[in-house]
């Protein structure tokens, strides 16, 4: 269990420190670097608390911390994905209304130019 | 520029991308048949010379910056005819499929009904269209699927050979599915209470390239396609009821 904890804090410093570093170089928005570092902390935070880790143990009626562990994070991470998924689909619609709107002001252009000929 | 000056103008839109075999004949047919209708052609990032033997039939071409789609292809031709000024669109495939002596009737029943979307079936009257197996089991699939929902029976859901209106343009520049347009395209107009015709049209085997939707990726399809229809009755749109003879509503999905 404290190998677990302990693999889980390692990661969870890796993490925080790559969202930094990807921050500082502008690889990541601010906005979206929330939250991984929000994540990250929850992490770092969850594996070295003992106590709190076993307090949403019982809550959550699991029957081992571990278990626990996995489930909190997968949650925190499935959240991510589905919001990261939004965000997707809105680019993408955006994308493709930019695409179109592009498509059509030169193609008028493209008419006014034909005309002054 | 392509403009509809008067009140029955007639834009025939063509998404086309890498048609450089067929699309030719398909702007020269539609010349003959309808001369006095408008040719866009529009093209989805064509890595042929489709664009420039378009314009050599005579066609108008709205040249998209990269590949959208069908459905945004479509989609971008009904911006243009909705911002131009046409009463009426009808959508042929750029693959010689659909038969140019058909738009005069689907044209006809826009304008005789009023109704929003006119579809040219090839299941109405035996035409000799041939359907292969997977794809004919799929449309009887939809067509149990989409009686329900739209109250009536659509006998060729999966046509793309479609012609609407101006009140079905005002919603679909908003709003118009992106992948597998035909089926979700009714549901769309279905929840504006419009309504919709079918008109029998003969459809020949394509001339160039092969359909997007093989043996092999029918599964998604029509998982893509339900989840799709499914999507659209549930999608939430103000709960203001169109009266029967009034305005479009909002749209889903905008610009």
């Amino acid at each position: 269990m404290d190998r677990l904890l302990t693999v889980t804090s390692a990661i969870s410093i890796v993490l925080l420190v790559t969202v930094l570093f990807s921050v500082r170089r502008a690889h990541i928005r601010a906005e979206y670097s929330m939250t991984w570092l929000f994540a990250s902390f929850a992490m770092l935070v969850l594996s070295r608390s003992r106590g709190l880790l076993d307090y949403l143990r019982r809550a959550a009626g699991l029957p081992d911390t571990p278990l626990a562990l996995f489930l909190i994070i997968s949650a925190f991470f499935l959240i991510m994905f589905f919001r990261f998924s939004m965000i997707v689909s809105r680019l993408r619609d955006n994308n493709i209304a930019l695409a179109q709107r592009l498509a059509i002001l030169e193609y008028r252009l493209q008419s006014l130019n034909g005309h002054e000929k | 520029m392509i403009r509809g000056s008067h009140p029955d103008s007639l834009l025939v839109i063509i998404p086309a991308f890498n048609e450089e075999g067929a699309v030719g004949q398909v702007v020269e047919g539609i010349h003959r048949r309808v001369p006095e209708a408008a040719v866009l052609v529009i093209d989805d990032c064509s890595t042929d010379s489709t664009i420039a033997v378009a314009r050599a039939a005579g066609a108008e071409v709205l040249s998209l910056p990269h590949h959208l789609g069908l459905g945004g292809c479509v989609q971008a031709g009904y911006k243009l005819a909705w911002e131009t000024g046409f009463q009426y669109v009808i959508r042929v495939d750029g693959d010689g499929q659909h038969d140019p002596r058909d738009i005069p009737s689907i044209l006809e029943k826009l304008q005789s009904t009023g109704c929003e979307m006119v579809i040219g079936s090839r299941f109405l009257q035996s035409n000799g269209s041939r359907t292969g197996a997977v794809r004919s089991l799929g449309i009887r699939f939809f067509r149990a699927v989409l009686r329900p929902i739209l109250g009536k029976t659509v006998h060729d859901p999966t046509s793309g050979f479609v012609g609407v209106n101006r009140r079905a343009l005002e919603v679909f520049k908003s709003s118009f599915p992106l992948e597998y347009p035909e089926i979700e395209a009714l549901v769309v107009l279905q929840r504006k209470r419009f309504r919709f015709e079918e008109v029998p049209v003969k459809m020949h085997p394509r001339v160039t390239g092969r359909s997007t939707i093989t043996a092999l990726t029918s599964f998604y399809y029509i998982v893509h396609v339900l989840l799709g229809v499914f999507v659209n009755i549930l999608k939430y749109e103000h709960r203001r009821r169109r009266p029967a003879t009034g305005g479009p509503g909002g749209a889903a999905k905008g610009d």
